[in-house]
């Protein structure tokens, strides 16, 4: 089957022919020349490719079949030229990787989050397309011109800045994850949902490009005594949240960029807060305003939301760390292992709101025996960091499983360990480690051991 | 010497900014690169919308049970609830029983769960009515907010809420939090060899026993 292009590349070059047709012979080749090499614009461009197509007729017949030893037959075409897409998008092959939401969590997709297939994802760089989102007012959708971003409170010298303003500042480029804080919070009872992207999809990461939020606060000049920061957005919620004025001293940045190119909409476009290894709530989007104060607001996403309750009916505010959490992405319940017995590479992602990865044990029977995998460097702080792991599968049931350690020496914990803690009616912080099943027969289940 | 390192200045940035000072004790100040503008005080005010715990924050007028009733009926309840109650899954607005958070599920509302009422009527103010944010005067906020603390039984049918007496509100879980020292909470140790036997190594619970919940990861988004 022809595809739209081919069409139309054929319908230009009849054209072209045509009127190459009407003239005498010398001009007629003059024309022909001139359609052809024009360097740019798709009328020649296309009117080329199409002359290709023609050629096409002429291969041998052996040429028909796309494996060894035929030709395929993008192999006897030209494609499209480098004005195809303007702006480059995922091949129609790779469709089913996209986020998704789970419906019947939320009640509307404004106030609601989506998920990262992970499951397809096989670097530490989330693409932006697929970077996961929350929102709790729809996704604001900001002219970077009518933007303003206002810093005031316990300061020297309020400042108001435009997006032009706020680019002139030294920039940094850093890479960090953002998780939220809910990232597998229908697993706190029970293994529920069976999913690698819907258990630990609430997680992606990226090089963020922006200002140090030191350097602006360093403008204002910080009052004595001031201890917090408010940062609050410019969408329909203002979302905010309180941030100890260290952690904002220290490697908070205010980005502008993710992944080279402008943050996109859903991640906060003009510009977002990026707090390093904090629960995702915290990296507040389309920033406008940031306070400086010496106490806590105890806003509603650190009372009502994002808070732990124990068993005791206490709970736990101001909850910061993504603490660290590791989970095998190959097999998993979306790929499991295609090829029966034999070798694999487990594959998987580990990361921790405190540091630097320095270890990922695997097991392959639950958690009686581990053994330690190799660490794909470079190893980042506060960043994802990937390992791998050779796997002899003997084609029998087994039951696959990581765990993290970090550079402060926590070690990443079973649901069990978690539940002697915070119990099991918990939302957020559920950092621990995934049990997968894999069947005889080759499928992957999301389990619990407790 | 005449660094700036807690500027976190690069030292390009340094050599450039002492070549432009006369002195070089002045270095030792952060570098003022003097862009953007100084904000009025209308245009502070415009925006400074948040609330301390305390009440500090709250802007001047105020609002009675009686005025908010209609309000929160006509620009509320298709959401929360004629009572309250939460139509669907949207949050619900009407809980002051302390007892509710020990619940399986816990019931978590602005009136047992919510420790400093000022925070409601931030709230509100900042994010509500959910499809038309901000469209709510001072006063009309104070009025819904007076109105949601008498249906949650917190304040008499007489409350007048303003920015003192919102402060002086005792909500049932104003000790309800406990603020983190941000150590982590589980010490578990790195074994490697024979860490789990018996029992512990079971399936307890499997998700593919849970039919229809989890939805599909291939073909179209859920709802397109
Ligand atoms: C169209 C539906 C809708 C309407 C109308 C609406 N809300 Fe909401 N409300 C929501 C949603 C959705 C949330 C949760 C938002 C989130 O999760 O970020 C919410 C959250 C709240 C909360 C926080 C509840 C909690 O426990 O955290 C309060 C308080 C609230 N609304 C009050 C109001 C008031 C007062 C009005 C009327 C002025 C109003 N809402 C109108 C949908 C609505």
């Amino acid at each position: 089957m022809a595809t739209q292009t081919e069409r139309d590349t054929r319908e230009i070059l009849k054209a072209v022919e045509g009127a190459a047709g009407q003239l005498p012979s010398a001009e007629r080749r003059q024309f022909l020349r001139k359609a052809l090499t024009a360097g740019a614009g798709t009328f020649a461009g296309a009117a080329f490719a199409g002359l290709s197509i023609a050629h096409a007729a002429d291969v041998p017949a052996s040429a028909g079949s796309k494996y060894p030893p035929g030709l395929p037959p993008w192999s006897r075409t030209l494609g499209p030229g480098v004005d195809w897409q303007p702006y480059g998008m995922p091949v129609k092959y790779q469709a089913d990787v996209i986020r998704r939401q789970v419906a019947w969590l939320t009640q509307s997709p404004q106030a609601s989050v989506n998920f990262s297939p992970l499951q397809h994802l096989n670097g530490t760089i989330t693409p932006n397309g697929l970077f996961f989102c929350r929102y709790h007012s729809g996704c604001a959708q900001i002219n970077p011109a009518e933007h303003r971003l206002l810093i005031h409170g316990m300061v020297e010298r309020p400042l108001l800045l435009t997006m032009d303003d706020l680019m002139r500042y030294p920039a940094v480029s850093r890479t960090h994850f953002v998780e939220c804080a809910a990232n597998g919070a229908m697993e706190w009872k029970r293994a529920q949902l069976d999913s690698l992207q819907y258990t630990h999809g609430m997680l992606s990461c990226a090089e963020w490009t922006g200002v140090m939020l030191s350097t602006l606060l360093d403008q204002v000049g910080v009052k004595k005594g001031a201890k917090w920061l408010l940062i609050e957005g410019a969408d329909g919620a203002k979302m905010a949240r309180s941030i100890p004025l260290w952690k904002g001293l220290d490697d908070c940045i205010l980005a502008y960029s993710q992944n080279g190119e402008a943050l996109r909409a859903e991640q906060g476009y003009p510009v977002r807060a990026v707090i390093p290894g904090f629960e995702g709530n915290m990296n507040i989007k389309w920033v406008r305003r940031i306070k400086v104060s010496d106490r806590p607001w105890y806003t509603r996403e650190e009372t009502s939301e994002y808070t732990e309750l124990r068993p005791d009916g206490k709970a736990l505010a101001f909850d910061f760390y993504e603490d660290a959490k590791s989970v095998i992405t190959f097999p998993c319940p979306e790929v499991p292992p295609q090829h029966g017995k034999g070798l694999y590479e487990i594959r998987g992602l580990a990361w921790s709101g405190r540091g630097k990865i320095k270890a990922v044990d695997v097991s392959f029977d639950g958690g009686a025996n581990w053994r330690p995998a190799q660490l794909q460097g470079p190893v980042l702080t506060k960043s994802l960091t990937r390992f791998t792991v050779p796997w002899q599968w003997d084609g029998g049931p087994a039951l696959l499983a990581s765990r993290a350690l970090d550079e402060t020496g926590y070690v990443q914990p079973t649901i069990d360990e978690l539940r002697a803690v915070r119990g099991d009616r918990g939302v957020y912080h559920n950092n621990s480690i995934q049990v997968w099943q894999v069947t005889a027969e080759g499928k992957v289940h999301n389990v619990q051991l407790a | 010497m005449c660094s700036s390192l807690e500027t976190g200045m690069s030292k390009a940035w340094q050599a450039l900014v002492l070549l432009a000072l006369p002195a070089c004790a002045l270095a030792a100040q952060p570098v003022h690169y003097a862009y953007g503008t100084t904000p009025t005080a209308a245009q502070v005010k415009g925006w400074d919308v948040d609330v301390f715990p305390d009440g500090e924050g709250l802007p001047p007028g105020q609002g009675t049970v009686a005025q908010g009733e209609p309000l929160y009926e006509a620009r509320c309840s298709a959401c929360h609830g004629l009572f309250g109650e939460g139509v669907a899954k949207f949050p619900n607005l009407n809980n002051s029983s302390l007892d509710d958070l020990k619940a399986t599920p816990p019931v978590k509302t602005i009136g047992n769960y919510w420790p400093y009422a000022p925070k409601i009527f931030d709230y509100i103010r900042r994010a509500m009515p959910f499809p038309m944010p901000g469209s709510l005067t001072d006063e009309e906020t104070y009025a819904i907010t007076a109105y949601l603390l008498n249906l949650n039984n917190l304040v008499g049918s007489d409350f007048v809420a303003d920015a003192q007496t919102l402060a002086k509100v005792q909500m049932p879980n104003r000790n309800g939090l406990i603020v983190n020292d941000l150590k982590p909470d589980t010490h578990a140790k790195r074994c490697m060899k024979g860490c789990a036997a018996g029992s512990a190594l079971e399936v307890k619970t499997n998700a593919k026993d849970l039919k229809g919940l989890t939805p599909p990861t291939t073909g179209p988004a859920d709802g397109k």
